[in-house]
């Protein structure tokens, strides 16, 4: 019997696009002595368990990242196998 | 004018957008279901304002993939009004109708205050009733409204006119503190190239009586009113 696949999905801001969650963790991380750590950015990720029968599924994987996981106005997305 | 009104599950300004059109414009109002395929011969169909779906995902993003939202895309695209408040903007945006996103409020904060708008363009079904630099008092209520878009496109929609709101103090100045939320320009609301789609952040139903702090948000719905009664005039034509 095969097994199921997993693939898991990166959403990352894209570059330029303001963080405010990554900024406030920046702060709060210096303000608890961590100054190294001079920024911070936030993403998800997501976690697909796919039925070991599918098919043309790296086409599909990037669809449903363009279409609904990721914006693509404000974020990138990236994923591994 | 008959007005249709989205309900999505976690829509939360339904009512007060029913309300505003039925009791003070008068106008025959409905909701929309968003599992309907039906937008029962609006004029206009209003997104309103709330948390659909819990705002999973992004807010907006999951319904934009609702059953009426196709149909509403389709009305749109043939040119029909479409309005989307706060989170019904959100939902314009993800679903591709509006060009930006709305990200994270640079303050981190829900913001619910009285602001300032001035009308930047009158040319367009939802200001007609204004002159240009008309300072609207209209509330706030949102954690996502800071409006993004790409420098060029950003320069685009301002060159042509596609800002019809932007956040101002009290005697109409674009500045730094007037801005509840970050966006870009002080952008409040933006048309689409046809200019018969609108999504404001703002909730100009909720200032429609003078309980409410400010009668301004009329202005809006009167717009609308006056520029399908002029769309209907030419089309007896």
């Amino acid at each position: 019997m095969t097994q199921n696949k997993q693939a898991t999905v990166f959403v990352r801001l894209k570059d330029g696009v303001l963080d405010p969650q990554g900024v406030t963790i920046q702060k709060a991380l210096a303000q608890m002595g961590y100054d190294e750590f001079t920024s911070v950015r936030t993403g998800k990720f997501f976690e697909l368990q796919i039925d070991a029968g599918a098919e043309d599924i790296d086409r599909k994987i990037d669809e449903v990242c363009s279409k609904l996981l990721a914006n693509p106005v404000i974020e990138t997305f990236e994923v591994k196998k | 004018m008959k007005v249709g009104v989205v309900t999505f599950p976690g829509s939360n300004c339904d009512y007060d957008a029913y309300a505003a059109i039925k009791h003070v414009m008068g106008e025959e109002v409905e909701f929309l279901w968003h599992k309907s395929e039906d937008l029962a011969g609006s004029d206009l169909v209003i997104l309103p304002g709330g948390f659909s779906y819990g705002d999973y995902l992004r807010a907006g993003a999951i319904a934009r993939f609702s059953p009426i939202l196709g149909k509403v895309i389709g009305f749109a695209q043939s040119g029909g009004l479409v309005m989307g408040i706060c989170n019904g903007f959100q939902v314009l945006t993800e679903a591709g109708l509006l060009p930006g996103a709305l990200i994270r409020n640079k303050s981190l904060r829900f913001s619910c205050k009285q602001v300032y708008l001035r009308v930047e363009n009158n040319q367009t079904p939802y200001t007609n009733a204004c002159a240009v630099g008309d300072v609207l008092r209209i509330p706030i209520a949102h954690g996502e409204g800071n409006y993004y878009h790409f420098d060029g496109d950003i320069k685009a929609l301002e060159e042509s006119g596609r800002v019809a709101f932007r956040y101002v103090d009290h005697t109409g100045a674009v500045t730094a503190e007037a801005n509840p939320n970050g966006s870009l320009n002080n952008i409040a609301g933006i048309v689409n190239e046809g200019g018969n789609v609108l999504g404001m952040m703002p909730h100009p139903e909720r200032a429609v009586e003078s309980i409410l702090g400010s009668m301004d948000g009329i202005k809006v719905f009167a717009s609308v009113r006056s520029a399908l009664q002029a769309y209907k005039l030419v089309g007896e034509k």
